[in-house]
């Protein structure tokens, strides 16, 4: 299966945080392929484990969360309409005529609608509409929704991916399935290099609300290193140069307080020496990735965060470049082959 | 309906604020008594009962610590300035009484403003009717925490009073823990503290049971009032099985045998998806490898005033969804 | 019924192209005459067994709003405009084709996470929009596109909940449709269909084609406003889907002939047709240059109910669009037959 097949199922796939457990079967059949177990742990992370040349005292964690921003039902009105809250940061203004699917007892398609211009003053359509003045109408009536549809079910964009010029593509839940895409990609890359350490491949839960996965996750397996793969911003014209990154150049590697200088010069080495494109991308304070969550697990788990540019992160059209999820992927199999046997303490010592 | 009101009753009224609970975990120490295998404090003040079984470890947590307020200076009037302990806000606590754990009584007041709509907590004060300084702290010393105090009230359908939060989360679980006679699961049993300033007894408690499940059964907002924001839960509607709050989406296994045991039993039960707040399975889920955990919550008009007002129907409901829960094999 | 093709092909006022020819090709055999003007709009002809008589025209328009690329910025993004009035607040994070070869692109937006503190509370100008194409330079993106090229949205057709149809540009194709399943239907009557171009930027088409055809009667069928929510009375509910076609009563082009809606009004209770009554002023069609032509004729408007309109999807009742067939055929009859 080529990546952007993967990313293409994923993408268009569904798992809104505390849902992820639609994605399963998805996640499982591709890390199925190139690890040598795989298993589903008590809050729903998927671990794929990659047995190393070593004795497995060396444990790397490598994450990509599978949860996806989207919206959930919070109320069905007596018209039929349904009222909704989001599930994970999302602009209000990104959702207007947007095409949404309930996950209800079956899938339901529906459109996210408001009061329409030509019956609002021009002041109105000065303001943008707050989300709880929305509805989604799915053409059905009270009686034959409360049938489908219940309270609490997850909401998602139906948007399918798009391909764009050169190895763009566009899609609602690239953030982070672009980061469990650069996972595979890396598992298959690493059938062919020895690497001592054993690699740890977790699909997490959660991290757009929570971080329940990351958390969970990082103290079972208790790794010695701990890499969160998200997505970075994309620079756009409204972005400057300090808080995005760059589309088509490579991961962003990011440096601050939440994350290893010891593990990053090692990273940054791999990259020159294999000569993998990066971007640096500096965050003094945590990141807002499972970084941050295996950072403070036990007795503190030294994390590395790579980021996939991404233009237009939590709206249903975030692009990204394949390239930069090869590169990714690439970076992250030579990175783990690299840390030998007895290496660690030194690898720490910063 | 066999409703404990003289147990709630005296379960709201004991004082209780976040970080001494002792009076409170005292009061239900000695009301589970007979009903428990072993019960033991922690270091943080969490009241653990056990009933003891060979299958699965549960953790139901219910919160006995309150919201209120904390002495941070005595002027020389003898008035009390003061600061919150959890969420508290100055429009509800404008002319409230208040009471000490050694038994004294005041009121809140507030500066006279220009706006009272930019009223804030460093604006008001509490006078005990102290002379002056002096008088003020052979009563209260900078650093004393007082409670609401505000009378009890119930008719044939609703109890209103301050404190059922959550109170009336630890009255369910001692009356699903009074009604359960033979369970095969391993119960745990926690009145947990400083819930209201961050979840802290539950984090604690979870760590050093390690359950396999957690429930946490506490209050809930509503949306069935005179121009409510759309929240659909309502009095009178029956226990809430919470989806989502701030501190958790609920694990889908727990949320669903809920519901199941709801619908096998005939309970009244509403699904909760509340935009804000968040309660002891926040902390619990995410402890250690993970909890899978839920939430039974009461629905309750008025959260965090004086006149916190539930249905006692759904009260039962809770209850006997709880008992429901717990008494099944997991 | 066609609406799946003519929904899904692009025709952004100016740009009606795709189409007309789609329209052509499904009429080819029905009609006796078919042409296309110097601006654009298909006159069709049918016959009938009787021709010669008072000439009845029917009219739908082609186009539907979207956008046009205005510039090609130094990164390869495509700035634009609206073409029709479009509300800026639906554009983003929506998908959309632009020119002739349907390349596909997106509307982005700042991430929320690097928004200042109730950003989302403003609305976008659409200045600060623009079309992502995946070009990664200028000189990449000018290769495929060109400053003109017309952009449609991207929305499929799909059939929903309780016979809802969801897909872009109902407003017009619906009306479209019911008039290409009139012509193709069995019915014996002269009719002049004029399917027109450049509606939603005014009307242009309509009054050309009214001009070559001199009806003595028009007939405007249209996709429009529709609003419905829990806390809204009923007058302030434009149509309800459900309840079948929209008959106007006033817009902002036109007052329509009483006596002639009033008899639209008593067909539709003879043939127990529901119908309701368009409750706006808002808005206008067609018939505000149709029936100024010439020396002027009666118009009706009869609408199908169409949620939001003007965005990148929409949505009608499949009973509302089969019931204002219905309407319409038995309009044609009784013009035919000389009682209206």
């Amino acid at each position: 299966m080529e990546t952007k097949e993967l990313l293409e199922i994923l993408s268009n796939g569904n798992g809104v945080s505390g849902f992820e457990f639609n994605l399963k079967n998805e996640v499982i059949n591709a890390f199925d392929r190139y690890a040598d177990s795989v298993q589903v742990d008590k809050l729903g992370n998927i671990i794929a484990h990659k047995r190393g040349s070593g004795d497995g005292s060396v444990k790397i964690l490598m994450a990509a969360h599978m949860d996806e921003i989207g919206f959930m039902v919070k109320d069905i009105d007596k018209k039929g309409f349904i009222h909704f809250t989001n599930i994970g940061g999302i602009d209000p203004r990104t959702i207007l005529a947007q095409e949404v699917v309930i996950h209800g007892r079956e899938e339901v398609p529906g459109v996210i609608g408001s009061k329409p211009p030509h019956l609002q003053d021009e002041s109105e359509q000065e303001k943008s509409i707050k989300m709880e003045d929305m509805i989604i109408d799915t053409g059905y009536e009270k009686k034959d929704l409360d049938q489908l549809v219940s309270i609490g079910d997850s909401i998602t964009v139906g948007r399918k991916m798009v391909s764009l010029l050169n190895s763009r593509v566009a899609g609602k839940a690239m953030d982070d399935r672009a980061g469990l895409a650069a996972l595979f990609e890396a598992m298959k890359e690493l059938q062919n290099i020895n690497h001592y350490p054993d690699i740890y491949f977790v699909a997490t839960i959660q991290e757009e609300v929570t971080m329940a996965g990351a958390l969970t996750a990082t103290y079972g397996i208790n790794p010695d290193i701990g890499i969160a793969v998200d997505v970075g911003f994309g620079r756009t014209p409204e972005l400057n140069s300090s808080n995005s990154i760059e589309m088509g150049k490579g991961p962003g590697i990011t440096l601050g307080g939440n994350i290893h200088p010891g593990l990053r010069k090692r990273l940054v080495s791999v990259a020159n020496d294999y000569n993998i494109p990066i971007q640096t991308d500096v965050r003094p304070g945590p990141t807002g990735t499972d970084a941050r969550a295996m950072q403070i697990t036990r007795e503190g788990i030294p994390a590395l965060v790579l980021s996939i540019p991404l233009r237009y992160m939590h709206t249903s059209v975030e692009v990204l470049d394949l390239k930069d999820v090869s590169h990714t992927a690439k970076l992250l199999a030579f990175f783990s082959a690299s840390i030998k046997e007895n290496e660690m303490e030194g690898l720490l010592c910063f | 309906m066999n409703f404990n009101v003289e147990l709630l009753e005296k379960l709201v009224s004991v004082y209780g604020p976040s970080g001494d609970e002792s009076l409170i975990s005292a009061t239900i120490r000695q009301e589970i008594g007979g009903y428990v295998d072993e019960v033991t404090t922690d270091a943080l003040g969490n009241l653990i009962a056990r009933k003891k079984g060979d299958g699965k470890k549960i953790m139901v947590s219910a919160h006995m610590d309150q919201i209120g307020f904390i002495v941070t200076d005595i002027d020389k009037e003898g008035f009390l300035r003061f600061g919150n302990i959890g969420g508290i806000s100055p429009d509800i606590s404008l002319s409230q009484r208040v009471m000490f754990k050694n038994g004294t009584v005041g009121a809140i007041f507030s500066e006279p403003l220009d706006k009272p709509s930019e009223r804030k907590l460093e604006n008001m004060y509490i006078d005990i009717g102290a002379k002056d300084r002096e008088e003020a702290e052979k009563m209260v010393s900078v650093g004393d925490m007082c409670i609401y105090y505000s009378p009890f009230s119930h008719n044939e359908n609703v109890v209103f009073t301050p404190y059922l939060d959550d109170r009336v989360g630890c009255f369910v679980a001692i009356e699903a823990l009074k009604r359960i006679t033979t369970t095969e699961n391993d119960i745990y049993f926690v009145f947990s503290v400083q819930e209201e300033v961050g979840l802290r007894g539950a984090k604690t408690a979870a760590y050093g049971i390690e359950p396999d499940f957690g429930i946490a059964v506490d209050v809930t907002a509503h949306g069935d009032t005179p121009k409510a924001k759309r929240f659909a839960i309502g009095l009178h509607k029956g226990a809430a099985i919470k989806v989502k709050d701030n501190s958790i989406i609920t694990h889908p296994s727990v949320r669903n045998s809920l519901i199941d045991i709801a619908k096998a039993k005939g309970i009244a039960y509403q699904l909760e998806v509340l935009e804000f707040g968040g309660t002891d399975s926040g902390a619990i889920h995410v402890t250690k490898t993970g909890v899978p955990s839920g939430v039974i919550s009461i629905p309750t008009r008025y959260v965090h005033s004086t006149v916190e007002m539930a249905s006692k129907e759904d009260i039962e409901s809770s209850i006997s969804l709880l008992e429901g829960y717990l008494s099944k094999k997991l | 019924m066609l609406l799946k093709e003519l929904t899904e092909a692009s025709g952004v006022s100016g740009n009606e192209k795709e189409v007309r020819d789609l329209i052509k090709s499904t009429l080819e055999g029905y009609v006796d005459h078919m042409k296309t003007d110097g601006i654009g709009n298909l006159i069709v002809y049918k016959k009938g067994s009787k021709p010669g008589g008072r000439k009845l025209m029917i009219a739908a328009h082609m186009d539907e709003v979207g956008l046009i690329v205005k510039d090609v910025d130094s990164s390869g993004l495509l700035k634009f405009m609206p073409v029709g009035g479009i509300d800026k607040r639906v554009l983003v994070s929506k998908a959309v084709k632009v020119g002739q070869q349907k390349l596909p692109g997106v509307i982005g937006a700042k991430p929320i996470h690097l928004q200042k503190r109730n950003e989302w509370s403003k609305v976008l100008d659409m200045d600060d929009l623009y079309i992502d194409i995946g070009a990664s330079s200028k000189e990449e993106a000018e290769k495929q596109v060109s400053i003109g090229d017309y952009v449609a949205f991207d929305t499929p057709y799909m059939e929903m909940g309780n016979g809802t149809i969801k897909a872009k540009a109902l407003d017009d194709r619906v009306g479209c449709s019911i008039l290409i399943d009139l012509l193709k239907s069995d019915i014996d009557a002269e009719i002049y269909g004029a399917f027109t171009v450049m509606e939603e930027v005014g009307l242009v088409g309509a009054g050309p084609a009214a001009y070559q055809i001199k009806p003595d009667m028009a007939i405007v069928l249209e996709g429009t406003l529709c609003y419905e929510i829990e806390d809204l009375d009923s007058h302030e509910m434009p149509t309800i889907m459900g309840q079948g076609p929209a008959i106007s009563l006033i817009d902002r082009t036109t007052v329509y002939d009483r006596s002639l809606r009033e008899n639209v009004v008593r067909i539709a209770e003879e043939n127990s047709i529901p119908y309701q009554y368009r409750k706006t002023s808002m808005g206008g069609n067609d018939s505000g240059k149709i029936h100024i032509t010439g020396t002027g004729c009666a118009t009706t408007g009869i609408s199908v109910p169409t949620r939001y309109i003007h965005s990148p999807l929409s949505l009608i009742s499949k009973s509302d669009y089969h019931n204002t067939f219905k309407l319409v055929e038995a309009i044609v009859k009784e013009f035919e037959k000389g009682a209206i």
